[in-house]
């Protein structure tokens, strides 16, 4: 069955950038392509999401002029209008730092090469066994005249490039273990050595990508239909399916498994978000009266760091990833490992000690200059995107809310902020959500339909999109700290 | 206690004593703040909370704050405030939002005395007021600042940021009123206290959070704030608007600053990251900091003058775990060692050199060449002796005019534009250069062209049969390199490489070196006008299949000669019209060299000249000995181009650069190579041959000579109706929503290049209107303009 966005979206893809101008005629034009027997790529998913309903989703056509406008931008920078964005402009605001950001980090001045940093997208996709980012960017590395050997894995990469591969692994499944060392090893290698420009660009780019898996997964993004269809730029070796449905293929054992965890009745949920408000409402009015003791608000940062641990929906046995996506990193047994879980202690990361407003950011201006207002700009506009709204209710004061999301986040890699009280998040994150969470920040490839649908039920699409926002920026920020205080430290 | 009142007496009398010294910490400190007897010094931090007193030698650790079973998070310290009017009072800021105050005064162990817990996120600042006893003012991440009365439980007032985050807030030293507070984009306000429900004034101080502020001891509207965009501002608040009176540039954003007591316009700042120093500004030369403390090896959290009348003790807390007092008489300068020398080519030829005026001073006396012998200097400034630091370090600029019409460098330009650098073979290349350059009158470097070409073409294009030919064949062989320059044109070509040499000269070190080589020219004259009987001398002897013994000496022995040879030329253009040799003598010479040139100047001078075709015939004989590989000769050639470079013609040093490639560019480091493309692109650029200095980027083998035209590659384009520029895409108006450049001819919109008539601003797609244009003369809009084309 083809879907009206998604043929909009193979269309303009195909065809130039003035169609898009007016591109009402999209419709009639397919028509007459197929009668000249051109073969139209046909998209097997429905819509740029497989989570969500396609009618939720702006089709592409009826967006105001600010989406428009962004829509030709997106198009204008990549020469494509991926599923990603066509998701997010959910949230034009965002979106547009977003892409800002992201074509800055990709097209614009910077210490790396171009298709070094395509294939550090694809380096750091492929540890999440990310496809869709994975075939987007073998595209783009083919296109800005990367060689393709690179592609057939890691080991054929220049050794600078398979050096980054560790601090690549660390970064996306235990950040807290970055090391000054790791930063010293990759400075200091003779001739395949980096720089701290060059370095600073990397990390940004694998931090970028490895949230951004997490979206694609959070979101279930559909697979490109170019990807699908066999793009005439893709190398042979790129097999001509989407991971995705691989992976993701086996949804009868992962509901099994939501099912045992969280099961919630059609009729709770429904009260659920009168619920989450009144818990809301309450700490809102007893947070003065009551007043933990310092021992409590540690124990509860701690239980809270413990409890992250246990809300894993899957078990251990990590699915071998598919193939062809795992030649881009090796390793693939090195997965997120929780962070108090084998025994090994390590310092919780105080926020207050080395923030991103404060250190983070000064250091990645310095050394990748704009780049640190763009990235600044972004995790802004995340952390206080609102509208005010909650499922069906208006003029809600939604910060408690994020600010628990956020910091939760940050409390599954380690870090803490002394001034929040995580007894919070306990009230306003129920067991369901918090799978969720953890399952899209840590482990995105397993993320399934069910854990999407099974949290927040009554509330609207775009504000589980928006949630996923917060998600990815808040894991993006988490990483960057990590590996800022570690280059911070390298460098006194 | 008796010590302190010990120091404080001593203070009445102005003698605080002390020297630099550090005491090591247990724990990373994040604030400190200086009792107002200036003896004692309180640090805090995540897990240290102690007060030190400060001695002649040394600092001794007094009181431990941090009581109590275990650590709370009360005790995590932000920040730290001495009360400057009652010496038992002190607050701390909590990073969990509690405000804490202690009370030294308390008999028990525990000193803690009341806690304010409103804040709900962390406080970033505390304040006393600078003359009220209770009254004590927080600043906090949450967006509120928050006024307490130490007598009451709770606070007096609220004053609301409007959700920004406040990252300080200051009392105004001299209005009672008055605070200023400082937000995390950018604002800084001020408020009365009186009056909580809106601030009195706002302005955006900087791009990003602004981290701290300092009201001035003494001017009453001063106001220092510092940014995480690398600045300090200082503010004067008494006008109307806030207006910025000074603004010094660190290289890292700015933690702290704190104005330095008794000196009107010095402050000490600190940064938050990356940079360890303790820098003091004077506001009024904001390039170089007037001082410098550089004892940390981690980032500095806190700065405190230890006592407010005394500018010369700083105290300081850092990340390292130590706590430090500076002695301003120890402080590195870093003026003293900034260098005040400064050179500098206008466009035109001119030259601005600035100096320490002792030095131009002493030289200026000794020697009379700073220009009186070609360029004058035609100003000398000095700088304002008012200016801070003009003792340490001021400089006297000179500026040197070139003399009118003697710096023509129309030879540059024709020959940038007309040489060939590729596309065809070498040997054509290298014609075609050969040609330009004599066309401009410079037979040196048209000989050269020629020359490359014999060694890197000829052996592939001269049979080697031609090689045992007999004395008219070989000559014959050698006829168009004969051919190739006359005497004329050659002396004619000398005069001018002199003047253009001579505009080039405007460097005092040029002219040094003309100085100085001109008595080494007039030695080498001899050698020079004999320069034919040479090789004849060293042809009669050696020729008997001797090359082979003889050419691997001629690199060691070129290399000092052809110096020699050229510099003549230039400053003595004349002594060639007097040599009447048969042409040919310089190309011989460039040639075959001989090794014994050096060494027989007198037997040369003593030689007659000899028959040319004899001279000749040697040349090709050499040259087309099958045994010479053109790799033989490289040496030679990169000589050459040293040569050439040193001498200031970079032109011809990247020219044959890139038409010889391969052949000679291993042999030349990259560096130098480097250095030459971008001498030679950057003169190119000066003369605005954009073509031509982009034609030798991408030419260029050397990675970062060829990444310069990959930088910056946008083009702004402003729409044709609104004038606004069009900031997405090049061809339609955001606002205006039209399409901004329509083809005159096929009145679509051009996407790509516009080309415009001037006279009548139509235009369209280059294809359409270079076709019209051959059509007909007027212009295809129909307005009646005769367009050009051109």
């Amino acid at each position: 069955m083809r879907l009206a966005a998604a043929s909009n979206e193979a269309y303009t893809a195909s065809v130039a950038v003035s169609e898009l101008l007016g591109c009402k005629q999209c419709g009639a034009g397919r028509g007459q392509d197929e009668e000249l027997g051109i073969r139209i790529p046909r998209p097997l998913g429905h819509g740029p999401s497989r989570f969500i309903p396609e009618k939720e989703i702006l089709q592409v056509g009826s967006e105001d002029t600010q989406m428009h406008a962004l829509f030709a931008d997106s198009f204008a920078a990549l020469g494509r209008l991926d599923n990603i964005t066509l998701v997010m402009v959910f949230h034009p605001q965002y979106l547009e730092s977003f892409l800002k950001t992201q074509h800055y980090l990709l097209q614009m001045d910077g210490p790396l090469p171009l298709h070094h940093r395509h294939y550090i997208g694809i380096m750091a996709a492929a540890r999440h066994q990310c496809s869709y980012l994975v075939n987007l960017h073998v595209n783009d590395f083919l296109h800005v005249g990367g060689d393709p050997k690179w592609l057939n894995g890691l080991e054929n990469a220049p050794q600078k490039l398979q050096n980054l591969g560790e601090l690549n692994k660390v970064l996306a499944h235990r950040p807290w273990l970055i090391t000054k060392e790791h930063i010293e090893r990759l400075l200091k290698a003779e001739e395949h050595s980096w720089s701290l420009a060059e370095l600073v660009h990397a990390v940004v780019l694998l931090t970028h990508y490895h949230s951004l898996a997490s979206f694609t997964f959070g979101c279930g993004i559909s697979p490109e239909i170019h990807c699908d269809g066999g793009h005439t730029f893709r190398p042979p070796s790129v097999s001509n399916y989407c991971i995705c449905d691989i992976t993701n293929g086996n949804h009868n054992v992962d509901e099994m498994q939501v099912n045992s965890a969280g099961n919630i009745s059609v009729s709770d949920s429904f009260f659920e978000v009168e619920a989450l408000m009144e818990k809301m409402r309450q700490l809102q009015e007893c947070r003065d009266e009551e007043e933990a003791s310092q021992e409590e608000m540690a124990s509860r940062f701690e239980m809270e760091k413990r409890e992250s641990m246990f809300v894993f929906s899957s078990d251990d046995d990590e699915a071998t990833p598919a193939r062809d996506v795992s030649r881009h990193f090796e390793d693939t047994s090195y997965g997120y490992k929780d962070f108090s879980r084998h025994g090994m202690h390590v310092p919780t990361f105080r926020v207050q000690d080395y923030c991103w407003e404060d250190h983070g950011y000064s250091l990645v201006n310095r050394l990748y200059p704009d780049v640190g207002q763009l990235i600044d700009e972004k995790f802004h506009i995340a952390y206080n995107l609102t509208y005010n709204t909650m499922a069906m209710h208006k003029d809600v004061d939604t910060s408690m809310l994020r600010r628990a999301i956020w910091n939760y986040i940050h409390c599954m890699f380690g870090i803490r902020y002394d001034d929040y009280d995580y007894g919070e998040i306990n009230q306003l994150l129920d067991r369901s959500f918090k799978v969720y969470i953890k399952t899209v920040v840590c482990t995105p490839e397993k993320v399934t339909k069910r854990m999407y649908d099974s949290f927040w039920r009554q509330f609207k699409h775009s504000e589980k999109v928006h949630v996923n926002l917060l998600l990815i920026e808040a894991r993006m920020q988490a990483e960057l700290l990590y590996a800022l205080r570690a280059i911070t430290r390298y460098m006194t | 206690m008796e010590k302190m009142s010990r120091v404080t007496t001593a203070l009445g009398s102005s003698a605080l004593t002390g020297r630099t010294m550090h005491c090591h910490l247990d724990a990373p400190a994040n604030a400190i703040s200086v009792c107002r007897d200036a003896a004692q010094v309180v640090v805090a931090g995540r897990s240290i909370f102690k007060i030190f007193a400060i001695e002649e030698e040394q600092f001794v650790e007094k009181l431990n704050l941090r009581v109590g079973r275990k650590p709370s998070l009360n005790l995590s310290c932000a920040d730290v405030v001495w009360h400057q009017m009652d010496e038992n009072l002190l607050a701390t800021a909590a990073t969990n939002g509690v405000v804490v105050t202690w009370n030294l005064g308390r008999p028990s162990r525990n000193k803690q005395d009341q806690l304010f817990t409103e804040h709900k996120r962390t406080v970033n600042k505390v304040c006393f007021h600078p003359t009220e006893a209770h009254v004590l003012l927080s600043g906090s991440q949450d967006g509120f600042m928050k006024c307490f009365d130490l007598r009451r439980k709770d606070s007096v007032s609220t004053f609301s940021g409007q959700s920004e985050s406040v990252r300080d807030v200051q009392f105004s030293i001299r209005d009672y009123f008055t605070f200023a507070s400082t937000f995390e984009n950018g604002n800084v306000q001020l408020w009365d206290i009186r009056r909580p429900d809106r601030c009195e004034r706002m302005f955006t101080a900087h791009n990003g959070p602004v981290f701290c502020c300092d009201w001035h001891p003494e001017d009453r509207g001063w106001l220092a704030t510092g940014g995480r965009d690398k600045m300090v501002k200082v503010w004067d608040m008494t006008t109307h608007r806030a207006k910025e009176m000074h603004c010094v540039q660190t290289i890292a954003s700015v933690a702290r600053v704190k104005w330095r007591p008794e000196c009107r316009h010095h402050l000490a700042t600190c940064s938050m990251m990356v940079d360890h120093n303790i820098y003091v500004w004077d506001v009024r030369r904001p390039f170089v900091p007037a001082a410098m403390f550089e004892e940390h090896r981690d980032v500095t959290t806190g700065i405190a003058w230890r006592h407010p009348h005394d500018p010369s003790f700083l105290l300081s807390g850092s990340k390292d775990s130590t706590l430090c007092q500076h002695l301003f008489r120890d402080a590195s300068q870093p003026v003293e060692r900034a260098n005040p020398e400064g050179l500098c080519y206008g466009l035109f030829g001119d030259l601005a050199f600035a100096a320490k005026e002792s030095l131009v001073a002493a030289e200026s006396g000794r020697k009379p060449y700073t220009g009186d012998r070609r360029h004058p200097i035609f100003f000398k400034r000095k700088l304002d002796p008012a200016e801070p630091f003009s003792g340490l370090a001021s400089s006297a600029l000179s500026v040197f005019e070139i003399e009118p019409g003697g710096g023509s460098m129309s030879w540059f330009v024709d020959t940038a534009e007309r040489y060939a650098l590729t596309g065809r073979p070498l040997a054509e290349l290298c014609d075609h250069n050969a040609k330009v350059a004599r066309e401009l009158g410079r037979n040196q470097v048209a000989q050269t062209w020629t020359m490359l070409r014999i060694i890197y073409c000829s052996p592939g294009l001269v049979p080697s049969a031609n090689l045992n030919h007999s004395v008219g064949k070989g000559s014959s062989c050698g006829l168009p390199l004969m051919n190739s320059f006359n005497l004329k044109d050659m002396a004619s070509g000398l005069g001018s490489e002199t003047r253009l040499d001579r505009s080039k000269g405007d460097t005092r070190s040029d002219t040094v070196l003309l100085d100085s080589s001109a008595t080494l020219i007039t030695n080498e004259d001899n050698e020079e006008t004999e320069g034919s009987d040479v090789p004849t001398d060293y042809l009669l002897g050696d020729v008997e299949g001797e090359e082979d013994e003889l050419y691997p000496l001629d690199p060691e022995h070129v290399h000092p000669e052809e110096p020699e040879y050229v510099l003549p030329q230039e400053a003595f253009p004349l002594r060639h019209e007097i040599v009447d040799t048969p042409s040919g003598p310089e190309h011989l010479q460039d040639k075959a060299d001989s090794p014994h040139v050096s060494g027989s100047e007198a037997d040369a001078a003593s030689l007659a000249p000899v028959d040319s075709s004899f001279s000749l015939l040697s040349i090709s004989h050499a040259l087309y000995d099958s045994r010479l590989p053109p790799d033989f000769f490289s040496v030679l050639v990169c000589d050459m181009l040293h040569f050439y470079a040193e001498q200031g013609d970079v032109q011809m040093a990247v020219s044959v650069l890139i038409v010889l490639g391969e052949r000679v560019r291993k042999d030349i480091d990259e560096q130098t190579q480097e250095h030459w493309y971008t001498s030679y692109i950057d003169l190119l650029q000066r003369f605005r041959l954009w073509n031509v200095s982009n034609q030798v980027v991408k030419l260029s083998t050397s990675q970062a000579v060829s990444c310069l035209n990959q930088a910056s590659t946008t083009l702004h384009v402003n729409c044709s109706h609104c004038k606004r520029p069009m900031s997405s895409r090049g061809w339609v108006c955001d606002r205006c929503h039209r399409c901004a450049s329509m083809c005159a001819v096929c009145h679509h919109v051009v996407k790509g290049l516009f080309v415009w008539c001037q006279g009548c601003s139509h235009g369209g797609h280059l294809q359409h209107i270079m076709k019209w244009l051959e059509g007909s003369s007027h212009c295809p809009a129909g307005c009646g303009h005769l367009c050009e084309y051109s």
